[in-house]
Order: structure tokens, then sequence, then C-alpha cells
């Protein structure tokens, strides 16, 4: 008797992903869908898409999504979620979006403790528009803007955005996870569902930041991507839960 | 009811069925999200919030009005041009929201007093891209609740953002007005495009990126139809004493109130002198002036700026007849004796007495 081990996810288009090969959007694309569908929520979901790579998850993701100018999705959801309050409303958002352009909308939210979650794609890099310096980009980190590597004099140094976050008062749980390996794969997809059945509790503010690869952006190949976040990014964005106050309430 | 003109606003906004309202703090028009914070916390569905930028309010408002709501913002000029996004947002998504402007004296920070000097930013678009909003121009208190009302009726029908042009003296002054009669907002009409989980139906999504040149073309063409049937049917304007006038004024909101008083003045001394008001600026009355200016060879445009709606009112009578300008801006409120004076020395100078 064959058992079906593996397939795809019913809430994933049939499209094919616009995304380069080996880049980090299309596994977490995947691995919300699979989440929606495993907590069965996809009747009552709403996604925030952001402007950047991922503008188009609505060409992949088949659930409600409404798009937000660059950087206003926590501004966006915020509507979308006051005005729905028992629907489950989350941000999909780049590093450039969030940490830069939309760093006053996203702690403004975090600190009412809007009941949502966002995903915060960091890959140091605004990929969209070629590799430009984002404010996640690591010092020495080569970028189209910052040739020679990033310095700290004249750029500053990468933003902590989710210890900032973890700051304020309506952040519950916060947690910077990657998905260069099977098993950092795994354990992002248990992140981003403790973070959807954390808002499905009305308990506040989530946030799961997940370190992408962008070898595009990077020049570098897959395997090399995967191992320079093991080796390199993770000493300036260590993984860990960087704010959890919901303990046991959420398995 | 003796009320303030920001606090009809807000008051006829949640009697018009208003659920939404995000707003930042900004002069002369605090009054109305004032009166929204006490008001909304009354209404058991409704949202108040105090938001941390102009910006973040009117992608507050963009939020909830993908999720159906009645959802309003207010600022005043400065705080305007930083919600240009947004807007350009609501009309790019076909999005409908209100959108209340209490001018002031401007550019750059200028000053709180009542001035018309964002004419081009509200009816010309704006923001980025080819767009307008519909713009509407209150002049009195009973209007600020009439208009409101069929400013959220307007932006649902068109799904269109919908302006509200006023300035600190409609905001701050108080004149007895018949509040409308509160609706349900679930009693309204479903909205077929509105994103609440794809729950019974296929999922959806409200976007304004259109990478495709010749879709992102028709979605232009498309909106600009939505603008064509928006000037057939939405226009709105008062004429005052135009009938037998030789000159007609031509001036908006608070500079119309002040040219009414100028006209009983001159009328007193036998000119004759009309007054037109746009109601709705854009669209823009067209029409109306085209059709005086059979008879009415000068037009008089006063406004409380350097000379904006003079353009629309010059584009539309196309050179058919003289077109004259005052106007004073930065917030100088000029008096109806000082209008008088204008118009009385223009009206000789034409030789206007003359033309029978």
């Amino acid at each position: 008797m064959e058992k079906k081990v593996f397939e795809r996810p019913k809430l994933l288009k049939k499209a094919v992903f616009h995304y380069c090969p080996g880049c980090g959007h299309s596994i977490l694309h995947r691995l919300i869908a699979e989440i929606i569908e495993e907590l069965d929520i996809a009747h009552k979901v709403v996604g925030v898409p952001p402007a950047g790579c991922a503008v188009l998850a609505y060409d992949y993701l088949d659930i409600d999504m409404g798009e937000s100018p660059h950087g206003r999705c926590a501004a966006v959801a915020t509507g979308i979620k006051r005005s729905l309050p028992d629907r489950v409303v989350f941000t999909y958002q780049g590093d450039g979006d969030i940490a830069a352009i939309g760093t006053a909308e996203t702690i403004h939210a975090a600190n009412r403790g809007e009941n949502i979650t966002t995903i915060f794609v960091n890959n140091g890099c605004y990929g969209m528009t070629g590799g430009q310096m984002a404010p996640t980009t690591l010092i020495g980190q080569n970028s189209s803007t910052t040739p020679g590597g990033r310095d700290y004099a004249r750029d500053g140094a990468p933003i902590d955005l989710s210890e900032m976050l973890a700051l304020t008062k309506g952040s519950v749980y916060i947690e910077r996870t990657t998905v260069n390996s099977p098993a950092n794969i795994r354990k992002t997809k248990r992140a981003i569902t403790r973070a959807f059945k954390i808002q499905m509790a009305g308990l506040g503010f989530s946030l799961v930041e997940v370190l992408s690869p962008c070898p595009t952006n990077w020049k570098m190949n897959t395997v090399d991507s995967c191992k320079w976040i093991e080796e390199t990014i993770t000493k300036t964005y260590p993984l860990k839960v960087i704010k959890d106050t919901v303990g046991d309430k959420i398995q | 009811m003796l009320m303030r003109g920001s606090h009809v606003i807000a008051e006829s906004a949640i009697r018009a069925g208003c659920r939404f309202y995000a707003g930042y703090p900004i002069t002369p028009q605090n009054e109305l999200t004032e009166y929204m914070a006490g008001a909304m916390a009354k209404v058991s569905d409704a949202t108040f919030i105090q938001a941390e930028s102009e910006i973040a309010a009117i992608n507050m408002v963009l939020g909830a009005a993908m999720t159906g709501a009645r959802a309003m913002t207010s600022s005043s000029s400065p705080g305007l041009s930083l919600k240009q996004e947004g807007i350009s947002f609501l009309a790019a998504s076909e999005l409908p929201a209100v959108i209340i402007n209490t001018m002031r004296g401007g550019p750059g920070l200028g000053n709180i007093a009542p001035a018309q000097g964002d004419y081009f930013q509200a009816t010309k678009g704006g923001g980025h891209g080819d767009y307008h909003s519909i713009v509407l121009a209150p002049a009195s208190g009973q209007e600020q609740a009439d208009l409101t009302v069929k400013a959220f009726e307007c932006a649902d029908r068109y799904r269109s953002p919908v302006i509200i042009l006023i300035d600190g003296m409609m905001g701050q002054m108080m004149e007895p007005v018949i509040l409308p009669e509160p609706i349900d907002p679930r009693s309204l009409p479903p909205k077929s495009y509105i994103l609440n989980g794809a729950s019974q139906r296929p999922s959806r999504f409200i976007k304004s990126l259109i990478l495709d040149t010749r879709d992102m073309e028709e979605h232009n063409w498309k909106l600009q139809r939505k603008y064509e049937s928006i000037t057939r049917d939405l226009i709105l304007h008062e004429s005052y004493l135009t009938n037998d006038a030789n000159l007609v004024v031509i001036a908006y909101g608070t500079a119309a109130r002040i040219a009414k008083g100028a006209i009983k003045r001159v009328r007193e001394m036998g000119l004759k002198v009309g007054l037109l008001r746009p109601i709705s600026l854009y669209p823009f009355p067209k029409g109306a002036i085209v059709e005086l200016s059979r008879i009415v060879k000068h037009f008089l445009v006063f406004e409380m700026s350097t000379g904006q709606m003079v353009e629309d009112v010059k584009l539309s009578l196309e050179g058919r007849s003289k077109v004259h300008f005052y106007g004073r801006p930065g917030g100088i409120i000029s008096t109806p004796d000082e209008i008088s004076k204008v118009i009385s020395s223009l009206y000789y100078r034409q030789n206007l007495e003359e033309e029978q």
C-alpha cells in the first residue's frame, strides 16, 4: 500500500515561483501555506505582503492578501485587525521594509500590542532593487551601495530590530530563526506556528525573524549562502528566542 | 444643534457609518480628532487610533478599507503632504476612504490660519500617478454635515478616496446644524472586493502593483473612465444672483462666504454681480461656468491663495470670457468690505454698467 508522505500544500497556488534559485522566500511561502492549512485558518486569515521581492506573495498563497505601501505593513495590518478582530492577520516583510522605511510603523504596532503576527525576512540586502545596503547588512559586507563593504563610520551598524521590538511592552513573542537547513526550516515552522497560535489566543504582538539566503545579491551559490548564514550572519544575528512572555500558555 | 464645524464633520461621519478613524495631532483640526476619540469610544464596533504618524494613519485607513469598513482620517496641510502615498495607493487599489483636510497657510510648516493653498494638491491627484480624489468643499456648518454623509456614499459608490477641503474658519465656526440620521453600517450593501478571510469563496487580493505595461495602461484607463463617470454624475455648485449678472465671482469654501457678503454690499450699490460657488472641486463645475459665459464676459476668481482654482476656471472657459483674479495667501482672511472694493473697482474699470 503506497502512502503519500509529501505533497504540495493546498494553499500554494499552482504557479511557478519567480524567486531566484536558492532564495528563502519560496521555502517560507511553503511553510506559511502548510501552517495555515494545519491550523485550519485559511477561511479567516488575511496576509499583508510588502514592497520588495515578496510583493507577489498573493500570486502564490491562496489566501486573502492586501498589498501595503513600502514599510507600512504593520499600519495596514492594524487597520485590518482592528476592523476584524477575530481574523488572523499577518505581515510578511523584508529587512528594508521593516527595519528602515517601516521602522516607525513596526515599533508602534508592537508597542500598542497589536494582536498581529509579523514574519520578518532578513536577507541583509534590498533584494528586489538589486542588492543595496539594508539596515541589516553586516559590517564589511559588500552590497551595490557599499562597494568594499559596509563601513561602520560611514554606514552605521546592522540594526537589531527584533531586540528593539522586544523592549516594547506590547510584544509577547519574538524569535530569530533561519531556513538554511532542513532542521532550521522545521524550527522556523514551529516558531511561525507558535506566533499564529499566540495571535489566535489574543495575547499580543508576535514576530519571527527569519535569516534568509539571497544567493543572487550575495554573489554566492546556494550551499555557500546557507553556510554563510551559519558561520557569519548568526554571529551578528544569533538564532534564539529573543522574547517570550507567553510561556506554557501556548504549546 | 449649535456645533463647531470640526465636530459636525466628526459626528456626521459616525452617523454615516464611519467605524474606523486614525489620526495624528495637528492644528487647526485637533477638535475633530478629539471628538472622534470620545464619540467612537461609545460605539461598540468602532475603532479610534491615535497613530504614530500621518503616514501610519492613512495606511491604517487603507487596511480598514480593505475589510469594507467606512474609514476616515483627518489632518491639515503638512499632514496631507505626508498622506499622499496612502491616498495614491487608495486610488490605485480602488478603495474607499474619507480624508478631511483643514487647510492652513503654507508652504512648509506655514501657519495655522485659514488658507486655500492645497487646491492643486487635492484636485490634481496630489500623490504620484494618474489619479484623482473626489474633492468636496463645504461652506457652512450644514453643508459640512451633508457633504460628510455624501463623501462616504461617494467613496463607496466609486471606490475612491474622497477629500473634504475646509480651513480653520470652517472647522471652528459654530452654526446651527441638523445632523444626519444615524445609519447602521451593517445595513449597507455588501462589498464584493473585501478581505475578511476566504471562507466559502475563492481567495482575493487587493494590490496596486501591475508590472505588465498593457495591464497597467488598462488599469489607468479604467480609473479614467471612472473619473469620467464621476464628472458626469457628481458636479455640485451653487449659483447666487447670477441671472442678471455682468460679473460673476467664482469662489469656494470660506472665500465664497466672504464673496457673498461682498456681493450683497455691491448689489446695494446697484452693481449686477453674482457668485458661482463650486461645491465639488473635483469634479469641477466646468459646464456651469461655460453656460454663464454665454452672457457673462467677466469672471473674478477669489481664492485664499496666490491663484490655483483660477487655472481650472480658465481651462473651463478656453478664452470665452475674461478671467480676473484676486487672492490673499498665507492665512489672510479678506473682509467682505475688501472684496467689495475689488469687485467694484473691476466693475467700473471694465465699464460693466454699460454692458446690458
